[in-house]
């Protein structure tokens, strides 16, 4: 698994911080701690390293805030 | 990734109206990702509303899309069928729009077994005017025209949907949002009345008032109170006590009414040739 998502380059994530209304359900959900609230509850990725690309904070983001983008140029 | 779905929006009339942790984003997020799955031609593909905080949906979507009167989504939907059968028409309504002020609209529509799919964004209040109880507010809940809780019994629309004829019924969270998207894409498929639960939370004007906490806990409380229905067949009475099934729980097999409407046009033409 960890050598499969090596291999795709890092993920970014990208917070749309207009759209993003501070319900804070993409913190919550991701499975692997990427994101924190800055100091007015918005997202913030602070450890990309650690995305998995499963896009749960994009499919449950109420706003259509944050999108998981996956380079695939190594495919 | 958003990119992929974004040509589907009206981006100029984004960001959204909704609450903060209000679920109907995401239930909307589903629905574009199944019509995208679909591979639906936008401009063979219409989207009909109602009235309520749902029922915006449509503003924010770029395909043919009608905004109509309050529960009357169902009815401008059947005229736009029967005069173009070909288009694919998802009807967004919410749960006091679809099941009270067009309660019969749903009824019917079912019992015509139209091939349209219903989708309902179902957050068990009414929020957009001000969070009065609606058909689906579960016994003993508090709503602003219920402030010691709702004496009613609330309507279960997947049972509603079978007893009126609806040939596909399904149910699904915001939480739930993969299963969700596969629903509307089998509801679709099915040539007839296809009838989605989508279950939404309402942070504002429903989990406020019953103390059922922000919009995470609100969408936590749908993980862990919704069933597969899969997995609740190895489940006793007592386990399944206080959850809810989700997943495909009926599909039946009717003649569609515009095929059917269709074969009266011929023989009344033919009669008159006669």
């Amino acid at each position: 698994m960890s050598n499969a998502l090596s291999q795709l380059g890092p993920s970014e994530i990208k917070v749309n911080r207009r759209w993003c209304k501070a319900c804070g359900i993409c913190i919550a959900l991701c499975p692997k701690n990427v994101l924190e609230a800055d100091e007015k509850g918005k997202a913030v990725v602070v450890a990309p390293e650690n995305c998995t690309r499963c896009g749960i904070c994009e499919t449950h983001c109420p706003d259509f805030a944050i999108s998981v983008e996956v380079n695939r140029s190594n495919d | 990734m958003f990119a992929q779905i974004e040509e589907y929006f009206r981006l100029e009339k984004m960001p959204h109206i909704w609450c903060p942790g209000c679920g109907h984003g995401i239930i909307l997020g589903a629905m574009v990702r199944a019509i995208k799955e679909l591979g639906y031609d936008q401009d063979k593909t219409v989207v009909v509303s109602g009235i309520g905080c749902s029922s915006r949906a449509s503003g924010y979507l770029d395909f043919n899309t009608l905004h109509t009167t309050h529960g009357r989504a169902l009815a401008f939907a059947t005229g736009i069928k029967l005069a173009r059968p070909e288009l694919n028409i998802f009807v967004v309504m919410g749960d006091g729009d679809c099941t009270a002020i067009g309660g019969n609209h749903f009824i019917h529509a079912a019992r015509r077994n139209i091939d349209l799919n219903a989708i309902i964004f179902n957050n068990n209040i009414y929020g957009m005017t001000g969070g009065q109880y609606s058909p689906t507010t579960p016994y003993d809940k508090k709503a602003t025209t219920a402030p010691y809780g709702t004496i009613e019994r609330s309507f279960d629309l997947v049972e509603l949907a079978k007893a009126s004829g609806a040939t596909f019924v399904g149910r699904a969270t915001a939480y739930h949002t993969k299963l969700l998207t596969q629903l509307i894409v089998q509801g679709a498929k099915n040539k007839g009345f296809s009838v989605i639960e989508a279950i939404s939370q309402c942070p504002t004007s429903y989990g406020r008032r019953n103390k059922m906490g922000d919009p995470v806990e609100m969408i936590k409380w749908q993980k862990e109170h919704a069933v597969n229905v899969k997995a609740a067949k190895n489940m006793t009475e007592e386990q399944l006590a206080g959850k809810f099934k989700i997943g495909v729980l009926h599909q039946s097999e009717a003649p569609e009414y515009t095929a059917m409407y269709d074969e009266i046009i011929a023989r009344a033409q033919q009669k008159v040739k006669k």
